[in-house]
């Protein structure tokens, strides 16, 4: 099932690692094409008309988008290598419905914080840790047995949608200054993350801390800017 | 087989009523039980569904699923007579695709248009045409989004084929009209008119008198969470 495979992205975005991160599990060969989100491309443009969004993914010239849905659609046109979702429709379920918690829930809240000081960063603190302790319920109540879901060392989709939105926790911590993910409120969440991290998928494909963090205080600064103006 | 089914809803919303389509749809008998969401969530709910704390929930043999959209994929994955998505991989992405653009952005814009005010309610109601405009287009004169047939993307659709025109009445303002949507507005009458979905509709007029009665209670229910 090989046929030409582009991917467009952007090297910050954890929508677009995710799709990255999947590609590289089921080892596809795929081109990777970088957008500059303030020039998109005539092609991204023309791909993604209703969103103008990164990911998209082109698959013999057909394009595809919104991150979890590409992800769903490799899970079930490669069907050598490893599963994305598991083959159970209850544990299929069950991951789903976390990926969109993570998306949903988790995602923008995190953003908020590293966007915002004050009395408003406390809000999104707030709200963020309350997603947190959620999370890590949910994680003991639908995983009893442990990290929700890497398979061997293969990472699932559930995974694959955690990794870049919490693994990014620690350049959060280090442009702001103070700890976000704390160990001893979140155990489960917290061992989950440091295994994603340290599996060798993540060490070659997340991006460079540095860089990441370089991008976090650049998005903080403007963000800190235009609402003082 | 000793199957329990269950479904936790709502009679007036269309979250709920997606996944008794969707059941109806496939055949599946199930029980089902009324939630009063404004005054009293009944502790099933709260237990099944912990991190919501929201409608619909679907049980299976005792296992909770939450999410309207995920409850659908689990029931089209658990019951494979008279399939809800397409067979083929990039259909399906694309029944997806428009599945989500219908829940993250139509709904949110046009329960804004007729539940906010000033300027949030004004902002909405531009992106509300601008979506409407958006799947006008998608549906290009095929019958149903599933083609010939009520499909996955027609089932998530029931809010902009039922809901929309009652909440559009009761708010006093245009949104889904024939002379701007003609497309839309056909296939909501198709919709409407069909047998599965016409037995699992909130009659209209009760639904109407609910919205007219409850406006307020509804927006600050709501508040927080569209």
């Amino acid at each position: 099932m090989a046929g030409s495979v582009v991917l467009h992205g952007m090297w910050a975005s954890p929508y677009s690692k995710g799709v990255e991160l999947a590609l590289k599990v089921k080892g596809i060969e795929y081109e990777f094409v970088e957008e500059d989100l303030t020039n998109k491309s005539e092609a991204l443009m023309r791909y993604n008309p209703v969103h103008k969004k990164v990911p998209v993914l082109v698959h013999n010239g057909k394009p595809i988008a919104e991150s979890l849905v590409i992800i769903e659609y490799i899970d079930e046109t490669w069907k050598e290598g490893p599963r994305l979702l598991p083959q159970d429709p209850y544990e299929r379920a069950k991951v789903r419905f976390w990926t969109g918690f993570l998306q949903q829930q988790l995602f923008g809240p995190m953003l908020s914080v590293l966007k915002t000081d004050g009395e408003a960063q406390e809000r999104a603190v707030k709200e963020a840790q309350e997603k947190l302790k959620v999370l890590e319920e949910g994680i003991k109540g639908s995983y009893p047995g442990g990290p929700p879901s890497i398979n061997g060392d293969n990472m699932g989709l559930l995974d694959i949608v955690g990794c870049p939105i919490l693994g990014a926790h620690k350049v959060l911590e280090e442009v702001l200054g103070k700890k976000f993910l704390d160990q001893e409120k979140y155990p489960r969440v917290t061992s989950w993350v440091k295994a994603l991290t340290e599996l060798p998928l993540a060490k070659e494909a997340m991006p460079p801390h540095e860089k990441l963090v370089g991008l976090f205080q650049f998005i903080r600064s403007r963000a800190l800017e235009s609402a003082a103006a | 087989m000793g199957e329990e089914l269950k479904l936790l809803g709502v009679w007036g919303s269309p979250f709920s009523r997606r996944v008794e389509i969707a059941l109806k749809i496939k055949g599946v008998e199930y029980e089902y039980s009324e939630e009063d969401l404004f005054h009293n969530k009944s502790a099933l709910l709260l237990e099944y569904n912990p991190v919501h704390k929201k409608i619909p929930v679907l049980v299976h043999n005792g296992k909770p699923i939450a999410e309207s959209l995920v409850i659908l994929e689990y029931i089209d994955e658990t019951w494979k007579d008279s399939p809800l998505l397409p067979q083929d991989p990039y259909e399906r992405a694309i029944a997806r695709f428009w599945a989500k653009f219908l829940d993250e952005k139509c709904v949110p814009a046009v329960w804004k248009s007729c539940m906010s005010v000033g300027p949030e309610r004004e902002k909405a109601q531009e992106e509300a045409l601008e979506f409407l405009s958006t799947l006008e287009g998608e549906l290009k004169g095929k019958k149903f989004f599933g083609g010939e047939t009520v499909g996955f993307v027609d089932i998530v659709a029931n809010f902009v084929g039922h809901w929309t025109g009652v909440l559009q009445e009761m708010a006093g303002v245009d949104i889904l009209t024939e002379d701007k949507f003609p497309v839309l507005c056909k296939w909501a009458e198709e919709f409407q008119n069909c047998p599965v979905i016409k037995e699992n509709l909130p009659p209209r007029d009760k639904l109407l008198a609910f919205f007219k009665a409850q406006r307020e209670t509804i927006t600050n229910f709501y508040k927080n969470k569209v």
